[in-house]
């Protein structure tokens, strides 16, 4: 069964993907942006997704580094994977968003900001990982851990340097016909993104085990 | 506590040895940051004067390159003869150890900070010191926390392949906060009208940083030192 769960999550993600457009549609226009305003119920949700994901990798890292359990590192660089990912989505979403509303792609705003560094941070972990060489797992987590402990020095250095982003306040205070489709929306992203983070921890599982197997076989060879 | 200390001393003395018998990352960091300062003055002299408060990022930019040359040279120097592991083995605290690495970073990162701000005040006629002491708490507060970070990665990266660019991609995500206070809060010292509140804000943060930063990389120097 535990090999199923990856299934099971992606078709809820995929149905609820489905529906998605089909509450935003009716959904109201937002007053002063109209039609652009509706990158909002992919754009945030893949932010919570990102965060969820950093979250995850930070927490795992920790693990790993002090308890030095092989399974935690397996769940982190699936995590940073997924942080990339969804935080790319972000990074794509936003600039579309903004050509329109503020007339230009980008801005040095905080969240802009700090979810650019967050995103560089994970590339940079991933490519640790990937030319670091043995061992490098290690020191990868020593950076996801600092890259989690950086989150609050990045967001209020950028927040005194500079700030133009809508009020995170817009959430809470949404109406009820655009907070539906929105959590929706958020809900979709994390059952996709447990989709995924199993899916790819177990392919992790799969190869530590595999290599255990080959190890084995040398040995009695 | 005077154990920890004396092995930190004993480290720092050691490596302050090595580098008076070369003075190899004095004069190799030191040039470079100089001349670091002399590009960026191509890009941001315009007419024969500086774009204004251009010389508050030359400063940091300048420091944050020269301390990752050092960074990397400073350990890539253990690594002969398995100098490293031999130091790792002996009976003493790890963290001691990085306590004594890092002091050895940031005192040459000092003399390199004299010159390059010497050269700063030159060329660009910058008022640096209007306001020494916070001038010299944040840049003394953003070397310790840059170096604190750098030491710790530059640490590590000693046992990956690839190091000597890895070390870069690493660095400068994590000390952005950094870099961010140390640029923001010359400026403030430097602009026409200086607001002194602001620079004070700056150097807590780095001072609030640093605090946050040291005690993560004492914390895991071990465990990541650990094969």
């Amino acid at each position: 069964m535990q090999g199923r769960w990856p299934t099971v999550w992606l078709v809820v993600a995929a149905v609820m993907f489905a529906v998605a457009p089909l509450l935003i549609a009716q959904a109201p226009n937002e007053a002063t942006m109209g039609l652009v305003a509706k990158i909002f119920y992919f754009h945030v949700p893949a932010w919570f997704a990102m965060f969820l994901a950093i979250f995850i990798c930070g927490i795992a890292s920790g693990i790993y580094l002090f308890r030095e359990q092989a399974s935690a590192d397996r769940l982190a660089v699936s995590a940073a994977e997924l942080a990339v990912l969804f935080g790319a989505m972000g990074l794509i979403t936003g600039p579309l968003w903004a050509r329109v509303s503020w007339g230009v792609w980008w801005e040095w705003d905080v969240r802009l900001t700090l979810a650019l560094i967050l995103e560089m941070i994970f590339i940079a972990y991933l490519l640790l990982r990937t030319y670091g060489g043995p061992g490098s797992e290690k020191l990868a987590a020593g950076l996801a851990l600092f890259g989690v402990f950086n989150v609050p020095f990045v967001y209020i250095s950028v927040n005194v340097w500079r700030t133009i982003h809508p009020e995170t306040s817009v959430v809470p205070t949404l109406p009820p016909d655009m907070g539906l489709p929105f959590w929706w929306c958020v809900a979709a992203y994390l059952v996709l993104f447990m989709a995924m983070l199993n899916a790819r921890q177990r392919l992790e599982d799969q190869r530590a085990a595999l290599d255990e197997l080959r190890l084995a076989y040398d040995e009695d060879a | 506590m005077a154990e920890f200390f004396r092995i930190a001393w004993l480290v720092m003395r050691k490596d302050i040895r090595v580098e008076s018998r070369s003075r190899e990352m004095l004069y190799t960091t030191t040039f470079f940051a100089v001349s670091s300062v002399l590009v960026f003055s191509f890009a941001f002299v315009r007419a024969g004067t500086p774009v204004e408060g251009a010389e508050a990022g030359i400063i940091w930019v300048a420091l944050a390159y020269a301390g990752q040359l050092a960074l990397g040279r400073a350990f890539e120097r253990e690594l002969h003869h398995d100098a490293l592991r031999g130091l790792l083995l002996a009976p003493a605290e790890r963290s001691a150890i990085f306590v004594g690495k890092l002091f050895g970073i940031i005192l040459l990162m000092v003399v390199v900070e004299a010159v390059v701000v010497f050269f700063v005040v030159l060329f660009f006629d910058a008022p640096l010191f209007a306001y020494p002491f916070v001038f010299l708490g944040l840049l003394a507060a953003g070397t310790l926390g840059f170096a604190a970070v750098g030491a710790l990665f530059a640490a590590m990266l000693t046992r990956t392949e690839s190091r000597a660019v890895l070390l870069p991609v690493l660095l400068y995500p994590i000390t952005v906060p950094v870099l961010i206070a140390g640029v923001n809060g010359t400026l403030s010292l430097i602009q026409a009208d200086p607001n002194l509140d602001l620079a004070r804000f700056w150097l807590a943060l780095v001072v609030f940083f640093d605090a946050v930063f040291l005690t993560l990389a004492l914390w895991t120097f071990e465990p990541l030192m650990t094969e």
